[in-house]
Order: C-alpha cells, then structure tokens, then sequence
C-alpha cells in the first residue's frame, strides 16, 4: 500500500481536507452538463482514534454525501481524506483505486440509516453477515459460521437465528444485524448515517447503547452522522456542524453546546423542542430558506438568513479557523458574537 | 361563542378495525379521548399505535378496508345564533353531505407528507380557490383574494404570485405553510394535524410550530396533533394522550405527563430519549423488545410482554381500563387499581 | 396507515402462509412464493391446465390417434362421433359406432351418419403408426384407438375430420406441441437478449444506455403485423418445417425482448441505488457478485412473471401470423395452421368443429395470464 508524503498526526485516525463533491446536473436529449450541485463544498475535519465525531446539518447541506466520500461510496471530485490503517500506515482514501481500495474496506464500515433496504431479503444472516468474510477470504466455511454466530451475540440477537431471512426480524433487530455486518471485519472507523432515525422511539435507545458499548468494548471510532441533535448530543464527543457543502462549526460536545460560535448553530440548537413542557426557551426562527447548493449566494452561504450579517459577510466567504482550543468555526464574527447555547456551561 | 368547559370533540370507545383476507387488524382498540375548544391535544405514540388511524377515523377518510366497528365522535358543532348540536360522526356515512361539510370546513386535516398532499398537476392557487369555494358562496375574484390573504398569513413571502406555483417548486416546509393555508380559508374549528412536521428539518419544524401556535391564538381553533416526537408535544400540547397498540394509556395535563408519568410505557419512553437541554451523558434506559404487530397483539395488557412492572397472572389475564387516578390524569394499568 | 410500514412486515407473513414461524423465518424467497402462489385459486388451476397441455406436449404422439398426415379423401368433413359405453359383464367397454356416408337426397350433399350396425370397440394402448418417444425411444402404442387393420370405415374420429379426411383430434395434438413450445421458445430468448440488453443499459448507463434505449424506441414504434408481414414473407418457401419454426421464433423474439429488457433495465436502475447494494460494495464485493449475487436474484421473481405474462402474446401472434398464410405452412401443423381452414363463414357454418383449435388457443393464453398474474402476486413477498 502506498504511503502518502503528508502527516497525520498521532492522535488522529482521519484527517479531511478541502473536501469537495459536486454533482453535475444534466439535461435535454443528449444530457447536457448545465450546471453543477456543490454537494461537499471544500470540508476539513478530523476524527481522534476512539472517539465519536457527530456530524450535523439539516437535509441537503452535504453531511450523507460527505460521509459516503469517505466510504469512497462516492469519488470525491477534490480534496484530501487522510487514514491511518491498521498497519498503522497513512492512505489517502480519495485516490485509492482497486485491490488498495478494497483492503481499506476492510477498516472502515457503515452502518445504514434503512434497516429494511440495507439487508438483502433473499439472503440469509449467516450469508450477509458472513458475506464480508467470504470477500476478504477470512477463514473455512465452519470458522466463518463461528465468527458469524460470535458477531450475532455480540449485537444482542440469538446465533440460532442464522439460517434465517430478514424478514423474520423487527426495525430495530434489522438495525443490529446491519450493524453485526459492519463489525465482521473488525474496522477501526464505522461511519454510521442516521443509523436510529428510522427506529420507534423506544428502540432507539436500544441501538445507541449498543452502539457505546460495541465502541468500549472494540475501541471503535465512529461518525456519527445525524439530523436529530439530541441524539447526537449523547453519542458524541465532538460535532461538526454543516450548511449547504460548508462545515460551519466544530467543537468538542459540551463546547458547542454551551457556547456555539456560529449563527446558524446558534439557531438549529434553539430550534430543537425540548421533551419538557416547563423549558420553553426562546427559539430563533430562521427567516427564509435553506440555499440552493446549485446557486449558493455570495460571500458567507448562511448570509440571507443570519440577523448578525454585515457588508463583509455579503461579499467574502469566510474560512472555518480555530479560535479556541479545538473549537472551529467558519464565520467573519465569531470572535464577537456571544451567542447562546442549550446548556448551560 | 362555545363554552369553554365543554369538549368540542369527544372520542369514546373508538374502535376501528381493518379487515384483511389474512386476518382482522385491530388500528385502534377502544381509544377515548377530548378536544376542548381553543386548546390543543397531543396523541403521541410509536409507529403502528393508531393513532394515525384515530384522526382519520375522526375525518372520515380511512383508507379501505378501514372501518369504525364501534364506539362515538360526538363533534359539537356551531350552528350559528349561540345553537349547537352534538352530532355522532362516527355513525355518520362517510359519503354523506354532513360530513364533508364538517370534513375541510370545521375540521380541517393537514398530512403528514407536504408533497402527496397537494395535486402536481394543479397550480397551489387553483387548489385553495376551489377549496373556498366548496364551502363559500363566493366569486372566483373574491376568493383569490381570500386566497392571497391565507398565504400571506403562514408567512409565504410574494403570496401573489405563489398562486401559480405548483406544488413541487415549493420547498417542504413553505408546502406545509400552504397545506396549512388551505385548511385554514374554511375557518376551521378544529385543525387535526398528523405528524405535520416530521418531514421537515428542524428550523422548519420551529418555523411551522410557531405559525401554528400564532393562528390558534388568533382564531382560537382548537388543534389535535398527532406526532412521535415528545419535544414537539411538550412544545405544543395543553393536555395529552398517550397510545400504545391501538390504546389510550395515558392521558394528563402535558405538565403531568411529562413531569408525573404514571403509566409504565410513558415512564419508559420519556426515559429513554435524549435530551438536548440537559448536562448529564447517562446511559439510556431503554425498552426492551419491540412494538409487536397489531395481528399478534400480547394477551391482557399490550405494553405487558415489555413492561418493567409486568404481574404474571394480572396484566396477561385482562386488559385494564382507563381510569382516573388524579383529577383530569387517567391511566390504564393495574398498578394502579384500586379494586382488588 | 405509511407509520405502520416499518412494523407492518414480519407477522403478516405469518397469516398469508399459514406456516409455522420457524419454518418461515428461515424460508427463501422462492419458498414464500410458492406458499403465495398456492393460495391463488386461479393461478393454480391454470398450472394444472397448462401442465396438462405441456404434457400434451410432449406426448403428442402418444395421444393422437391416426397418423395426422394421413388425408382420406372418403372421409373428408366428417363431423366429431360420439362415444358409447356398454357393459361387458361388470366391465365398462368405450365404442363407437361405424360411419356411413350417404347423399342426402334434397341437397345432394354427401353426409355422414353413425352405423349403429358397426359398433368400433375403443382399445387403450392400441397399436397404431410408428412415432418415436420424445423423438428417442421407437413405438407405435397409443393412449387409445382401434386395432389394426384399419378399414376406413372403422376409424375414430374424436373430434371429427378436416377436408382432407384429417383426424382432428391427432392432429390438434401436434399442433400443440408446435404452438405451446413456440412461445415457450421465444420468451426464452426473448429473456435472455432482454437480461443482457436491458441489463447492460441500467447498470452501465450512459452512451451505452442512451443507444439501447433510442433502439429499443425504434423497435417499439414500429407497427408489428405488417412488419412481421415483411419479414415472414421473406421466409424462403423451399425451407423444411424445423427451419421456419425457428425462423418465426427468431422473428417474434426480436421485437418482444424489448419489453423485458426495459424492465430489466428499471429494476437494475432502482436497485443500484439500494441501500443492500450498496452495503455489498463497502464490504469489497466485485461488479460480477453484486450483479449476479445481490442485484439478479431480487428481481429474477418479477421478470419470471412478465415471462410468463408475454407467452400468451407470442402464441397469439404465431397463431395470427399462421393463420393469414406467413407463419408455418402446411405439413407443419400449429393451431393458426388448423384454423386456416376456417377462413370462410361456410366452413365455420357447416363443420363447426374445425374452429376447436380456437378453443385451445382460448385456454391457454388465459391460463397464461392467471398464472403470470398469480406468478406476480406471489414475486414480492416483501412488499
């Protein structure tokens, strides 16, 4: 596997930077290129080996297609995504072809937001939670029916249960063979895209234990990639904040929480509804829409609707800068503004 | 003007029942509960609860084979000169002119999907013209007037020229704004709202929360909003109702649901969702097993086969009732009989 | 009811089925479709006639009377005889009675009437013309008919004669064995260039998508009868029976993969966006394994069904085909070739019995179309 020239610090497991994805949008006939959806617009993050980096924003602003990147479900159009492999060497994904990209897939895995699209109905769980093994050529057929019962037990579910369909299994029991799946290769980073948003609400706890506890147990890192900020208030231990292919804000849990430095943060932490009747705050309702990636505005994309907006955020775009200890933000006033959060500090 | 001590809309023993070639699937199974006027009513539960169901057991617009086998919509309705009558929707006809007089006139019902509920081949303005027209006697001028002055009150900017739009060039939640719209030109008494915003993002849901709290204080409509999320119930709701399994658990004041549950399924639930505002990281209590399908429904008590408080030979032996246990908070569950 | 969507899944197999949980917990897809597929009433009731016609198939010779090529000029027109049962002691005994034909005198028409003096005792597994098994195994025993020597008059005629003196009932038997494989032929074919075409397009798309599809328009725009017309009458005349039946199967496959490879095509373009599929690509799954593996197998139930939905299709057009005259010629025997005959309102007047095939023709496209939509009831056991 190739060694790339650039560093990675040793603390860090992935390091992205000026991440970009466009999507061309074609018409007529002979589909003509027209125009282009700036779906990641220049993104750089980091993720700390163990941790959980949640990754935030409202639908469309990037986070999925952002994620899928790094999976390289997806070819980044630009940009740099940096990984530190189990055998400790450091790959750039973006640029992987081939065999080099299919051993990297064995270290990085993804945990689905459907659980009844991301199980093959006609294939049984010992077949798809042993289907990674079979592809990395791990083990006979008995050693892999061991692992698979292993893996089986590890999520929660009865190793009986393997030469059965999926369709013998609930939304939530779906969820956790989807993810038995994704830890059959024992993977340093799981990417999880909105892996409870379609879970009851009373088996959504079940998952995200299960999730904290697999992370104990197999030191894993995760991305944590969600709409709902509750949830990802809980799982995380850093959020990165994104509007229309821009990260806007990031910072350690607590931090950003408390003390978020972006008007848009600000503002979608202040819109979440609080499951208590007695702690009506005062909501910051956004004026307008959220921006067309195809057609963003000028200077700062969040502009239009920030009540805090100057001349300068009219016309330059801001770069996401670190303003305190491991607190990033991408906004020509953060140093001023004090804004405020849903915790208190 | 109604009295306000008395319930505009009052559900009693609901049952409605879909039978399938495959077996009778039991949606609501004797929900009971009351809308009072100018107030709003939270039925909150998980997926397969009915109460989905409910609302539309109330409008009249199950989908088939969906049928209400028993049980009252008793719907006060305003006659006009200080009269009113209490009609039975529930034995109504579903095709009969009452109801679709009181269906999108004094009760209007907003979707869940902003994008199914509106015609792609119609333009937004035709649609809530004709609506107005359906229930008023009005010239086709007048209404694009009433029609206008309805966009511009859910906060749609350039409401003139939106009525030629159709409704897939509008964003989610300006789709919903106009959905609202529409039901709102009848002057509705009761607005029902089945999970309104739960597909829109989150600023869009405040947005759409706040426009429905200004135009209840305005026109003092009374709102039933059917949701999943208990941050919106809490948000919204003045008194609540809990489902489970085609049943009403629960049912208090929202401050005593959420701060003096009784029932052990409310209890669970709310301990089990994260919560935003709050500094502790502790690890969720969470409910084991599933939801189970309304085919196979758990003997006695439907919450009984994952319920923390679960007494083998009471809760599978009979199904409790829903009783009060302090003024104006009822419960069902034999925790708290006082019979035996 | 969309919130019950999540939930609504697992148990309701459970009553469709009627199995126990186990057994359909761990059930494949092809087992769920079969359990499916055995609660339609129609669906099963049309297998059961098509398998007999498939047995017809295959046994056509074993179950045609009289060598059907065999033409008598005696005993043209002659209408269908009925069967009498006498008791031989306690044994039951098939006969029929001997055929005289006679002028009537007012229309001086030549007419047959049965000879109750000649009873023709009805033999199971009777001798008769040599044929060979599944075109292997030499025989010349038949389900039924009369022992040799045969006189004309002492001949069976179940269904009565064409104008040549053709028996009809032998002769419906090998035109369905003829009319039943072509259709079953040219699906086959018609499946395979539409898997592969249709394949092709929605997993590669682009240009490659964009050629085979503005094909496939061209095809489609074009009036079939009068093309078909075109390319049958360009059949040379001087080609043996095997080779126009190929020829006609050739012919009616190439404008009808068409309709399955752009099924195939949207099923490949709305499963490459599928959760599952893509799932199998993070794992490190090659093309080959995802297509074969995880794409083909999804909707190989649903294409099945349309399979089998076209077979009427194709043994409509062969038959119309055949009957105007440009599909199989004479000797080659085909139900279009046998209702050839009753082109004109005089035959359909005077010898009903010539317009039977049309009866088969009936039974099979309908049982074709309730087993296809059966087939396409029971190919989604998950949605």
């Amino acid at each position: 596997m190739t060694t790339t020239e650039s560093s990675l610090s040793e603390e860090r497991l992935l390091e992205v930077s000026d991440l970009e994805k466009h999507f061309p949008i074609k018409q007529g006939f002979l589909k003509k290129e027209v125009g282009q959806i700036l779906a990641v617009d220049g993104v750089n993050f980091h993720i700390n080996d163990g941790e959980t980096l949640g990754l935030v924003g409202e639908s469309g602003c990037g986070k999925t297609t952002t994620a899928r990147c790094i999976l390289r479900a997806v070819d980044p159009t630009n940009g740099q995504i940096l990984f530190r492999t189990r055998e400790d060497e450091v790959v750039d994904i973006a640029t992987l072809k081939g065999a080099e990209l299919k051993k990297i897939r064995s270290d990085i895995q993804m945990i689905f937001q459907d659980p009844f699209s991301s199980l093959n109905p006609r294939m049984t769980l010992l077949d798809t939670i042993g289907e990674p093994l079979l592809l990395h050529n791990m083990g006979t057929k008995d050693d892999r029916e061991q692992r698979v019962a292993e893996l089986l037990e590890m999520v929660g579910l009865r190793p009986e249960y393997m030469r059965r369909f999926p369709h013998a299994f609930s939304g939530g029991q779906r969820q956790r063979i989807g993810i038995a799946r994704a830890l059959a290769l024992n993977p340093k980073l799981v990417v999880a895209d909105e892996p409870v948003s379609a879970l009851d609400v009373s088996v959504q706890a079940q998952v995200l234990n299960l999730m904290v506890d697999l992370q104990e147990e197999l030191g894993l890192t995760y991305l944590f990639v969600a709409h709902d900020l509750s949830v990802v208030k809980h799982i995380s231990n850093r959020v990165a904040v994104m509007y229309v292919g821009k990260l806007v804000e990031m910072a350690p849990t607590d931090e950003l929480f408390s003390t978020p430095k972006h008007p848009y943060t600000a503002a979608l932490l202040s819109a979440v509804p609080e499951p208590d009747p007695r702690t009506k705050s005062e909501r910051i309702i956004l004026q307008g829409e959220v921006a067309n990636p195809a057609d963003p505005p000028s200077g700062c994309y969040f502009h239009p609707r920030c009540s805090y907006a100057t001349e300068q955020c009219k016309l330059e775009t801001p770069v996401l800068q670190e303003i305190t200890d491991g607190h990033y933000v991408s906004c020509h006033r953060a140093e001023e503004l004090i804004l405020e959060g849903v915790l208190a500090e | 003007m109604m009295s306000s001590d008395q319930p505009i809309l009052e559900v009693k023993n609901l049952e409605t029942h879909f039978p399938l070639e495959e077996g009778t699937v039991v949606a609501v199974n004797g929900a009971s509960f009351k809308v009072m006027p100018g107030k709003t009513l939270g039925i909150v539960g998980e997926s397969g609860c009915g109460k989905s169901v409910a609302a539309r057991s109330i409008m009249r617009i199950l989908d088939k084979p969906g049928e209400i086998v028993g049980g009252e919509i008793l719907f006060r309705r305003n006659m006009g000169e200080s009269s009113e009558e209490v009609v039975d929707i529930a034995s109504m006809d579903s095709n009969s002119p009452e109801i679709k007089s009181i269906r999108g006139g004094e009760i209007a019902y907003v979707f869940q999907e902003p994008m199914t509920s509106f015609s792609p081949v119609h333009t937004i303005g035709n649609q809530i013209i004709e609506a107005i027209r359906l229930h008023q006697d009005i010239s086709k001028e007048g209404a694009k007037e009433v029609a206008i002055h309805a966009l511009g009150a859910v906060g749609i900017p350039l409401a003139e020229s939106r009525l030629n739009d159709y409704s897939f060039q509008l964003s989610g939640g300006l789709r919903q704004r106009a959905m609202i719209a529409m039901t709102l030109v009848s002057n509705p008494t009761i607005l029902i709202a089945d999970e309104p915003t739960t597909a829109l993002d989150v600023t869009n849901q405040a947005q759409l929360l706040e426009l429905m709290s200004e135009l209840q204080t305005d026109n003092g409509m009374a709102i039933v909003l059917i949701t999943h999320d208990l941050g919106v119930i809490a948000e919204m709701a003045d008194h609540v109702s809990v489902m489970y399994l085609g049943e009403v658990v629960e049912s208090a004041p929202v401050d005593d649901i959420f701060h003096n549950p009784q029932h052990p399924y409310t209890k669970a639930l709310l301990k089990s969702i994260p919560k935003i505002r709050s500094n502790s990281s502790e690890r969720l209590a969470s409910i084991s097993g599933t939801v189970p399908h309304p085919y196979d429904r758990p003997k006695g008590c439907a919450f009984g086969p994952r319920c923390d408080f679960f007494m083998p030979g009471r809760c599978d032996a009979s199904i409790p009732v829903l009783q009060e246990v302090r003024p104006v908070h009822q419960v069902s569950c034999f925790l708290y009989d006082e019979g035996d | 009811m969309a919130e019950e969507s999540l939930t609504e899944q697992e148990p309701l197999l459970e009553e469709i089925t009627s199995q126990g949980t186990d057994q359909i917990y761990s059930a494949s897809q092809w087992q769920l479709m079969w359990w499916r597929l055995k609660k339609h009433r129609l669906a099963m009731i049309a297998s059961i006639t098509l398998a007999i016609l498939y047995f017809i198939v295959i046994f056509a010779d074993f179950l045609a009377v009289a060598e059907p090529k065999t033409s008598e000029a005696k005993r043209g027109e002659m209408p269908p005889q009925g069967v009498h049962l006498t008791f031989d002691g306690i044994n039951p005994k098939l006969y029929v009675y001997g055929t005289k034909g006679v002028r009537d005198s007012a229309t001086f028409k030549k007419v047959f009437v049965a000879d109750d003096t000649t009873r023709v005792p009805i033999k199971l597994f009777a001798k008769g013309y040599k044929y060979k098994i599944l075109g292997v195994l030499p025989s010349d025993r038949h389900l039924f008919g009369v022992n040799a020597p045969l006189k004309a008059e002492e001949a069976i005629y179940l269904l009565g004669t064409d104008v040549q003196g053709r028996d009809v009932w032998s002769r419906l038997m090998l035109a369905t064995r003829i009319s039943m494989t072509i259709g079953l032929l040219s699906v086959s074919l018609s499946l395979f260039l539409g898997v592969l075409l249709g394949g092709i397009s929605g997993y590669y798309g682009g240009l490659i998508d964009l050629v085979i599809q503005r094909i496939i328009e061209i095809l489609r725009s074009i009036p079939t009868i009068p093309l078909w017309m075109a390319i049958a009458a360009s059949v040379p005349q001087d080609w043996s029976i095997i080779r126009v039946y190929f020829a006609i199967t050739i012919i009616i496959a190439m404008f009808e993969w068409t309709r399955l490879a752009r099924e195939v095509r949207g099923r490949f373009l709305s499963l490459r966006d599928e959760d599952f599929v893509t799932a199998a690509a993070l794992l490190g799954a090659s093309k080959t394994r995802i297509i074969f593996r995880h794409m083909v197998p999804s909707f190989m139930s649903h294409i099945i069904a349309s399979s089998t939905l076209m077979i009427p299709f194709i043994i409509i057009s062969e038959t119309s085909l055949s009957f105007l005259g440009l599909g199989l010629r004479p000797p080659a025997i085909s139900w279009g070739v046998m209702l050839q005959a009753a082109q004109n309102v005089q035959t359909i007047a005077l010898t009903p019995w010539q317009l039977i095939p049309a009866a088969f023709v009936v039974v099979a496209v309908l049982a074709f179309n309730f087993l296809g939509d059966g087939l396409r009831d029971a190919a989604d056991p998950y949605g």
